[in-house]
Formats: C-alpha cells, sequence, structure tokens
C-alpha cells in the first residue's frame, strides 16, 4: 500500500474510533504532548495503562469470587482502572466503570459481576483498537511518512 | 531581582498512579516547567525537608530541592492530597509555596474544603495542556514570596478579597466554559450519590476554580 492510502486509513481508523466513544478527547491529548523529544510517549502511556488494567482485572476476579465479597476492595479497583481508563482517553472503559462503582456501592454482587464482564470487553476490544493503531503508525513511518495529526 | 524564566519554575508533582505521574509530567515539562514526580505525600514532604515541630524558618537544607508550586492528587493512600496541604500551610518553612489540588471526582464539598485549606486551585482530572496556563500566576508568587515576603502577603490578601468577588459573578459565563468538566464531565453521573442531579447547577465547581483569574 502506498503511503497516501496508509495515512489515509490511519484517518478514518482513528477517526471511527473517536466516533464511537471508544477512545475519546484525551487520547488526542495524548498525542499533542507527544514530540520528537519524546517520541514514544503515547505508546509508553497506553503500555502502563494495558499492564495496570490487566491486573487490577485479574484482582477484580478474585475479589469477586469470593464467598464474602469486599466491595469497598472491589470499589477501590475500579476507582484506579476508572482513573488510568480516563487518563489515556479509553472511554468505554471509563463508563463502565461508572455504572460499576454503583454497584459496588449498593454492594450488589450480580450487577458487579456483569459490570467486570462488560469492563473486560471494553477493555480488550480497546487494546485490540491500539495495537492497530500503533501498527498502522508504524507502517506509515516505514513508509517514510509521517503520522497524520488528528486535531 | 528579575523573575526568574520559566524554565527556572520547579513543579512538585505528587500522585499514587504511575499513569497519572507520567502524564503530569509530561504536560509540566512540555509547558517548560522543571518537575519532580513522586508516588505520596509523604515522599513529598520528605523532599520538601519538612520537619515535624520545628517552627522557625532557618536557612535551606542544601539537600533540599526548592520548590515553586506543589500539585497533589487528592486520592492517594495513607496521606491524602488533602493531608498533605495541610502539613504544608502548617508549616511555617513550607506555608508558603503554592499548592493545587487534582481529583477525578468532582465533589464540592471536597473542592471546597481544599481551597479553603489554603489550595490555590482544584483541576479536575484528565488535567489539560489548558490546565497548566492557569497554573503560572500561583508559580510566579511562590517564586516573588520567596525573595520578598512581606510584600507578597498583603498582594495574597489583596488578590484573594477581589478574585473572590470576581469568581462569583463570573460562574454563568466562564463556569461552563473553563470548569467545563464539573458540568460535562461522566463524572457527573458517577458522583450521584455525593452530588445529585437537582443541585449540580447551584453547586458549580466554578465558583471555586476561578479563583484569581484574571480574565474573568
Amino acid at each position: 500500500m502506498d503511503l497516501g492510502s496508509l495515512q489515509r486509513r490511519y484517518i478514518d481508523f482513528t477517526s471511527a474510533l473517536l466516533r464511537e466513544g471508544i477512545l475519546d478527547g484525551q487520547f488526542t491529548q495524548l498525542q499533542q504532548l507527544q514530540d520528537e523529544s519524546n517520541p514514544d510517549f503515547v505508546l509508553e502511556v497506553v503500555t502502563l495503562f494495558f499492564e495496570d488494567s490487566e491486573k487490577l482485572l485479574n484482582e477484580l476476579s478474585r475479589t469477586l469470587e469470593q464467598q464474602v465479597v469486599d466491595f469497598k476492595k472491589v470499589d477501590a479497583h475500579v476507582h484506579q482502572l476508572k482513573g488510568s481508563s480516563a487518563s489515556i482517553g479509553a472511554q468505554k472503559v471509563k463508563d463502565v466503570c461508572m455504572a460499576f462503582r454503583n454497584y459496588c456501592e449498593e454492594m450488589n454482587q450480580e450487577g458487579c459481576l456483569n459490570c467486570l464482564r462488560q469492563v473486560k470487553d471494553q477493555y480488550l476490544l480497546v487494546k485490540n483498537k491500539l495495537e492497530t493503531l500503533f501498527m498502522l503508525e508504524q507502517q506509515i513511518l516505514a513508509a517514510g511518512g509521517s503520522i497524520p495529526m488528528m486535531w | 531581582m528579575a523573575v526568574d524564566s520559566e524554565a527556572q519554575f520547579h513543579v512538585l508533582a505528587v500522585d499514587d498512579s504511575l499513569i497519572d505521574r507520567k502524564l503530569i509530567e509530561r504536560l509540566l515539562k512540555t509547558s517548560s516547567y522543571q518537575v519532580t514526580a513522586v508516588d505520596s505525600g509523604s515522599k513529598a514532604l520528605e523532599l520538601l525537608g519538612f520537619r515535624e515541630g520545628i517552627s522557625s524558618p532557618s536557612t535551606p537544607d542544601k539537600n533540599e530541592i526548592e520548590v515553586n508550586l506543589v500539585i497533589t492528587d487528592y486520592c492517594m493512600p495513607g496521606m491524602t492530597g488533602y493531608d498533605l496541604l495541610k502539613k504544608i500551610k502548617e508549616s511555617s518553612s513550607l506555608k508558603d509555596i503554592p499548592v493545587v489540588i487534582m481529583s477525578s471526582e468532582n465533589v464540592p464539598s471536597r473542592i471546597n474544603r481544599c481551597l479553603e485549606g489554603g489550595a490555590e486551585e482544584f483541576f479536575l482530572k484528565p488535567i489539560q495542556l489548558s490546565d497548566m496556563v492557569k497554573l503560572r500566576p500561583y508559580l510566579q508568587k511562590g517564586k516573588l514570596k520567596d525573595q520578598q515576603p512581606s510584600l507578597h502577603q498583603e498582594q495574597e490578601q489583596e488578590n484573594n478579597s477581589s478574585s473572590s468577588n470576581s469568581s462569583s459573578s463570573s460562574t454563568d459565563n466562564n463556569g461552563s466554559k473553563n470548569k467545563r468538566k464539573a458540568m460535562d464531565d461522566d463524572d457527573d453521573t458517577d458522583d450521584d450519590r455525593v452530588l445529585p442531579e437537582k443541585t449540580r447547577p447551584r453547586l458549580s465547581t466554578s465558583n471555586f476554580t476561578l479563583v484569581s483569574y484574571e480574565e474573568i
């Protein structure tokens, strides 16, 4: 594929993510903070998000499977996940976390388990999309071009 | 002595989240501020050279860093951002350092408490590049205070009284623009338990966050 097509594909892909609400303006903000002196900034932050989220999701599964659920602990984990997803612009993940926290407050185990399923789905979705996005960026750079700015 | 250039402003950022620390560090550096980022209030106090019970400000210890502003997360295990704020404001050697608090939660009573506790401003997370510009007046104040303490204590009192007048009258116009997050952010629904729908319009956080904004 020629450079122009790669760049167009990148633009379409990113626009769709923003339109579908999988990513929001905060992600664009991260991209704006990246420059020649910090060329991997977005990748670094997103990688931290992946590591952090996977740990939290595992913890959440474990905590919610207990006989007696410690909802304060669950809430603390969800709070952290909500914060980090908001920080990178993973809007749908953040949205599920908000509903999740309400169920924690109500001490509703069923509701929480439901949210856990949803948040895992949304996390995997955004992870997949971001990995594709980074791959598209690499293709553009490999073809000698520059990544179109989406703002 | 002339005020130093922006590159000389040193901000101490405190946040237990690694992601947020990375973010705030980048935001601050992009804005040409020098940054030191730590993950807890106790580490922050250590760096600042805080000593419990010492009342007289002596000459600074050479090992301590000079900080022009502290920006801290509110929700942290152990020492919260509020606790850190209080410790700084109660220390005779540190009380003049401006402190800004960040939080992912839009809780008016929390915001109010922080501002009353001496915080210059309260930012809602995620922090934006545009928020960095708002730090400048506090940094300048902090730096000048170092050099001319008595003059700027008076100035601060003046600023506080005039800005509290201006902020209350400007909520309608600038409220939604400046603290758009207070109104639009999803956090609002998240915090229904602390910020019920029907009280939201009255409890605009822009009341608080517009303290000392000159552009009103």
